[in-house]
């Protein structure tokens, strides 16, 4: 029996619509990702993949298509059960890391339990766990706007893991970061991936994508 | 989440920006503080009125003349001359009449007082023996008019203490000094004990001389202001002001009441007229309160609004991390409500304050009513709910993806 793959996009499509005026973000797309893959989705920007991302993170719906996440039909869900898609099943990390400010690494990683009914105890011993494993273990008290923008994104990938999620979702995710911290990011990904984690990351520069095993190019809202 | 959690949230969100916190907490404290302290006032007016008018004696009913009518003219209120010390006795007397305890006949006037070369303008009482039962009235020293005295018309006077302090000085013994009341010459025989009022209500400026010495010598007439009757107990109140009523309308020879010489009132019915004005007046200060109160709403409303703005692309990090829409609405009316419970709890300590330091610059009763804390409270509350609602229901409502690229 073959494994049920993590992501199934089939046909799916995002148009906008602005009064008269039809923009197709996304056209057609049809691919599968398989538990344990690190991807990475290239392309010039307005080339759909921003969209893209939106639809596989549950944060947008598509016009037509079919998307199913870790065996859940995406399709008309209800605004809180995406919500609780995303809360469970999606790891986020932003290009611009969004942490809470004036609130301590400890508090921005641990959001994502809150919203789970995590209680309070365990939710700060697990956000301890994965701020170590990021490096971060002698930041715990910190406020994220006392951090560098490595350090925040570090923060964010703790977030992202903390309930075990089938899929991380990085967009851009050293696009707001120096060069040399950059590649610390990159070497998390890697272990992550190794560790048997799920990463789709969406970016336009070819040495970030490098860094995955499969790229998918989009361009003009079709896979090339 | 739970509730403990959440407001633990909301005010560690709040402290963030302390200045707009305070102000918005501001408009509710003066509109809490405001209720409080006017209700408080106006019941302090209340109660000072209610004791004043209680003073003046207990169970007490005054009979008075009824204005008199001289063909279409209406004369002046209480100016008759109808009620005469007969009537008086006739009540005293009367077997019919049961529940009465006390009658006393009065005689009002004012006149000029001098002695030496100060003088004064005063109350003159034509009083007798029973006056200061009635009326509650305490000898501080000397004696009251005595039965003898009103027999025999001596010329004696009992007079309050601010009648010694403007003829004699501040804490002069003037017994058995004399006085001239209208060219005639009286004997201090008491002082009367202080019951404080001011003004028109002054129990304390006032010259008491025997019923018939006011009437004969003085005044040269033969009727009395007004009768001021005792009744045995404040249950029989009613059954006196009948019977008397009665007596007089068969003594004056008329047949429909509502044509009577003369009218009878109780205390009960002064301390019901007083109740209902400052009761209006209670209610007019905290109606002018009440709207400080929702413009300080509409401040909390406005400042919640600038915050859902200010914050949305944390509204759309949350939501994308998984906070459902009553999540986040909770979040902002907890907010909300914070601000109007520290306003509320704020305001009542300061409305609190602001009372007392009425009550002390005016030495009126310093009165506290628990149900203007209680309401103040709920309507704070209510106004956190009420006016945190949409700037809550316009958060929960962003589509994460529009709140994460909001700039």
């Amino acid at each position: 029996m073959a494994v049920r793959p993590i992501i199934e996009v089939s046909h799916l499509s995002k148009i906008y619509k602005t009064e008269s005026i039809e923009t197709v973000a996304v056209d057609d797309v049809s691919f599968t990702i398989h538990k344990g893959e690190f991807v990475a989705i290239m392309g010039p920007s307005g080339s759909g993949k921003s969209t893209l991302m939106h639809v596989l993170g549950a944060l947008d719906r598509p016009t037509s298509g079919t998307y199913i996440l870790d065996g859940e039909n995406v399709e008309n869900l209800t605004d809180d059960e995406l919500a609780d898609i995303r809360n469970r099943k999606i790891g986020f990390v932003f290009q611009a890391f969004n942490l809470l400010p004036r609130t301590t690494t400890m508090k921005n990683v641990a959001i994502p339990m809150m919203y789970a009914g995590i209680p309070k105890v365990e939710r700060e011993a697990t956000a301890k766990k994965f701020l170590e494993m990021v490096g971060l273990g002698d930041r715990l008290h910190h406020a994220t706007n006392q951090i560098s923008g490595g350090q925040q994104q570090r923060v964010a990938i703790a977030r992202a893991l903390v309930l075990n999620p089938a899929l991380i979702l990085a967009d851009e995710p050293t696009g707001n970061i120096a060069s040399a911290q950059a590649e610390e990011i990159m070497a998390i990904f890697t272990k992550l991936h190794k560790k048997g984690h799920t990463i789709v990351m969406i970016t336009h520069e070819p040495d970030i994508a490098e860094h995955a095993k499969r790229i998918i190019h989009v361009h003009d809202g079709k896979i090339i | 989440m739970d509730y403990q959690e959440l407001f633990l949230e909301a005010i560690a969100t709040l402290t963030v920006n302390k200045m707009r916190t305070a102000l918005a907490i501001l408009g509710i404290v003066i509109g809490i503080g405001s209720v409080i302290a006017l209700i408080s006032l106006g019941q302090a007016t209340q109660a000072s009125v209610q004791s004043q008018i209680q003073s003046l004696g207990s169970n007490l009913l005054t009979v008075q003349p009824s204005a008199q009518r001289t063909g279409a003219v209406q004369g002046a209120f209480g100016g008759g001359t109808t009620l005469t010390l007969e009537d008086a006795k006739a009540i005293e007397t009367s077997g019919q009449i049961t529940s009465v305890r006390n009658v006393s006949p009065e005689l009002q006037r004012r006149a000029q007082v001098t002695t030496g070369n100060t003088n004064t303008n005063t109350q003159i009482v034509g009083a007798t023996a029973v006056y200061t039962d009635v009326h509650k009235v305490t000898i501080s020293s000397g004696s009251f008019i005595t039965e003898q005295h009103v027999d025999s018309l001596s010329k004696v006077a009992v007079v309050g203490p601010q009648v010694v302090t403007n003829l004699f000085g501040e804490n002069a013994s003037p017994i058995g000094q004399t006085i001239r009341i209208s060219g005639q010459t009286f004997t201090i025989i008491g002082i009367t004990t202080s019951k404080g009022g001011s003004g028109f209500q002054n129990q304390d400026d006032i010259v008491y001389v025997p019923l018939t010495t006011a009437q004969k010598v003085l005044f040269g007439i033969d009727y009395v202001s007004s009768i001021s009757l005792e009744a045995k107990s404040a249950e029989v109140m009613t059954d006196a002001q009948n019977e008397v009523g009665y007596l007089l309308l068969a003594r004056h020879k008329f047949n429909d009441p509502t044509q009577a010489d003369f009218s009878i009132f109780s205390q009960q019915d002064i301390l019901n007229t007083a109740s209902s004005i400052t009761g209006t007046f209670t209610s007019l200060l905290s109606g002018i309160a009440a709207i400080s109160l929702i413009v300080g709403g509409i401040g909390i409303m406005n400042i919640m609004l600038v915050t859902v703005t200010e914050r949305t692309r944390e509204i759309g990090l949350r939501k994308a991390l998984g906070a459902k829409k009553k999540t986040i609405t909770l979040q902002f009316l907890a907010e909300s409500i914070m601000l109007t419970f520290t306003g509320g709890v704020i305001g009542i300590i300061v409305g609190i304050l602001t009372s007392y330091v009425i009550s002390l610059a005016t030495s009126s009763t310093f009165v506290i009513s628990p149900a203007a804390i209680l309401i103040a409270f709920a309507v704070s509350a209510t106004i956190g709910i009420l006016f945190g609602w949409y700037p809550a229901k316009k958060a929960s409502d962003l589509q994460p993806i529009e709140a994460l690229r909001y700039e």
